[in-house]
């Protein structure tokens, strides 16, 4: 239809129908506008989309090529569904190594390693700090044993996805992880290696840091190059969104920060001559899937999008060269209630449908109890199910990018789009994503977003059910699980057993090596493979890396 | 004559989640509460030497990464050895009730778990601190 012509038929819809209307019933005041802050117009059509200079082949194109707005696979999930994961690993080695078996037993094609809180910040399990936290949350590797009673009777080779969760200590888990398969004596490179390696958002959200940002990046870099070098099919870094979002931020942020925090860590590695046609292709981003559903869904479109056209310009790829991030999308835990529990199902699988309409790769749901504690096998299972009766009875995934084209998504995703693109213009203005973390960019920024939502449920602005509307004063209590108890002391007694046995010249001699090589601009992964095999444990190695690099701290605020 | 009151907020351990306990430090601010908020990663040996040194009347811990039993413990017991019992000790988190519910018999004030009001909070402390006085 010609526009002029629609235009007028809308003004006259706006003039004649909607002003009757509104003389009735004016409309809700919370439906101004999306979380992040988008005005929600009453009613977007073609010309919403003609206003924002909409061009189909430039701004959406087709799935699997650029700008990837549609996807990163070109037939969606018409072949494979995307990968149903949940997140596991719990108590001491031997205890995660039993519900691994069990995973896989059940079908489960990968495995995702979450450790524990020392274990993330480079402590041992004995350490005075860790009290308290060994085992939980995830599980405790001090050293190569642990990770070998991790993987016993699991061959690496036989798994298609090995996803460790690391971050401050990437570099010293893929060595412990390089040494251990050395051991198994398998084909390392049959399974796909996936390192969430995103230390600059510790330091901007989630806070398990060790050393100071500047550092931290090189150590990121060293895993990343050596990877690109020797395993150049393994993921060697996930751009996270997820923690900052769940620390309070909103969509927008999100986008934004995530994307800023990867070209932090790409300009390092192309500034170090790694091979950016390589590196590129193998990057995923880990984001929050939260509950408004469509500025969810236009939120992984427009991510893909720009981070497609960013690193296009940036780093002077050819057309051949895939840019379309993968996505691991994770339902936003901070959306759960602890009022009303069972209602946490259908928020999570509101939260999955948007994930996949968003066109994740691999998605992660929230258990329905986890404002409590860590899951119960039986509230994990709803959480796999819901994921099934997604892929297999609602048949959103039979074609693909079945959104494509909503004039109201793809309105969000522009401007979704946009409005990140000048807050990375603004992070770069302050000299990249380091500098911002130093001059308290994000912080700031996110505790006015959390501190506004904060409010807006306080007052009532915002509904939440069972937390601001429609409360129940006595509420069945839910079952919850308890962590073993035993494991602490299990895990620190063989700790020390191994100091004492294992060849400690070796283990001298290994330490003092990564020593020289830290101070130098040496990639660091072979130093630390050779300390890992030696069985340095992970509170020594930190150590060392320490005394050269400095510990971050945040202080009093 | 009612004063101000002062609340030491703490993130004790290595949990780095602190969405919750800033929102709270702001909360209380405008309140008219005094807050100090320590940062992450604190022990709780800094934490009561802390509260002490700054004569604080309440301190507020935040724990997700349930190691809440250890933690509190250690608090109670520290200000206990240091003869500061008299400063109120509450906290939120990740909490599972029956815990919240020993954690009180152990001396824990009040713990404030997920969705719990701003409002909610100000009025429980004020109960337990005695109403301060008001701009």
């Amino acid at each position: 239809m010609d526009k002029d012509k629609l235009a007028g038929l809308y003004q006259q819809w706006n003039q004649g129908p909607v002003e009757q209307a509104l003389k009735k019933t004016p409309e809700r005041a919370n439906c101004a506008q999306t979380p992040a802050g988008i005005p929600n117009e009453r009613l977007y059509t073609p010309l919403s989309l003609d206003e924002a200079g909409f061009d189909y082949a430039k701004d959406l194109g087709f799935p699997g090529q650029f700008p990837y707005t549609r996807g990163r696979d070109p037939l969606g999930y018409r072949s494979n569904y995307w990968l149903f994961m949940q997140y596991a690993g719990c108590g001491d080695a031997e205890e995660a190594n039993k519900r691994y078996r069990y995973l896989l037993s059940q079908g489960q094609a990968g495995i995702s390693v979450a450790f524990d809180l020392p274990t993330q910040v480079g402590l041992d399990s004995d350490d005075p700090m860790a009290d308290g936290e060994v085992g939980k949350i995830g599980v405790a590797v001090s050293s190569l044993q642990d990770l070998e009673t991790v993987f016993e009777g699991i061959p690496l080779n036989k798994l298609r996805q090995i996803s460790l969760v690391a971050n401050a200590m990437s570099s010293i888990i893929l060595a412990m992880f390089l040494a251990l398969a050395e051991k198994q004596g398998v084909p390392v490179d049959e399974c796909t290696l996936r390192i969430q390696n995103d230390v600059l958002k510790e330091f901007i959200s989630r806070g398990a840091y060790i050393f100071p940002p500047e550092p931290s990046i090189r150590l990121t870099t060293d895993v990343v190059t050596y990877c690109a070098q020797n395993h150049p099919a393994w993921l060697p870094i996930t751009l996270c969104g997820y923690h900052i979002r769940e620390a309070g931020a909103n969509a927008v942020q999100e986008v934004a920060y995530c994307l800023a925090n990867g070209l932090a860590y790409m300009d390092e590695v192309a500034r170090r001559g790694a091979p950016m046609e390589r590196v590129l292709p193998q990057l995923s981003a880990f984001c929050a899937v939260n509950m408004n559903f469509f500025e969810e869904i236009a939120k992984f479109r427009a991510l893909r999008r720009l981070w497609a056209r960013l690193v296009r310009e940036r780093y002077g790829v050819g057309p051949e060269v895939n840019l379309g991030l993968s996505l691991v999308n994770f339902t936003a835990g901070s959306s759960l209630t602890a009022q009303q529990p069972m209602n946490n199902i259908v928020r999570v699988a509101v939260e999955c449908l948007a994930g996949v309409l968003g066109g994740c790769q691999s998605l992660f749901p929230c258990s329905m109890d986890e404002a409590f504690a860590t899951p119960t096998e039986a509230a994990v299972k709803v959480a796999l199910r819901t994921q099934q009766i997604i892929a297999n009875e609602t048949g959103i995934g039979d074609t693909a990018d079945p959104m494509g084209g909503s004039y109201y998504l793809e309105s969000l995703t522009s401007e979704i789009e946009e409005r990140a693109l000048k807050m990375i213009e603004e992070i770069e203005a302050l000299g990249g994503s380091v500098k911002a973390i130093d001059q308290g960019y994000f912080r700031r920024n996110i505790d006015e977003a959390s501190y506004q939502w904060q409010k807006e449920v306080d007052t009532g602005a915002r509904s939440i059910v069972g937390v601001n509307a429609y409360q129940e004063a006595d509420e069945a209590p839910m079952e919850i699980f308890r962590p073993p108890a035993e494991t602490q002391e299990r895990q620190i007694a063989r700790l020390r057993k191994l100091r004492r046995e294992r060849d400690n010249d070796r283990v001298q001699k290994a330490l003092e090596r990564v020593r020289a090589v830290a101070a130098t601009e040496e990639n660091l992964i072979p130093a630390l493979t050779e300390a890992a095999r030696a069985y340095a444990t992970m509170g020594e190695i930190c150590g060392v890396l320490r005394s050269v690099f400095g510990e971050h701290n945040e202080g009093d605020i | 004559m009612p004063k101000r009151h002062r609340i030491m907020l703490a993130k004790a351990g290595l949990d780095g989640h602190d969405r919750g306990v800033r929102v709270v430090a702001m909360g209380l601010r405008d309140a008219n509460f005094e807050v100090i908020y320590t940062g992450r990663r604190q022990t709780p040996e800094h934490i009561v030497n802390a509260a002490i040194q700054e004569d604080v009347d309440a301190i507020g811990l935040s724990i997700l990464s349930g190691a809440h039993m250890t933690l509190f413990a250690r608090i109670l017991d520290l200000l206990k050895a240091k003869e500061a019992e008299d400063i109120m000790v509450f906290g939120g988190g990740i909490i599972p009730p029956d815990d919240a519910q020993e954690l009180k018999q152990m001396g824990v004030k009040h713990i404030f778990g997920p969705g719990t009001a701003m409002d909610t909070i100000v009025a429980a402390i004020n109960q337990s601190l005695g109403q301060q006085e008001v701009n």
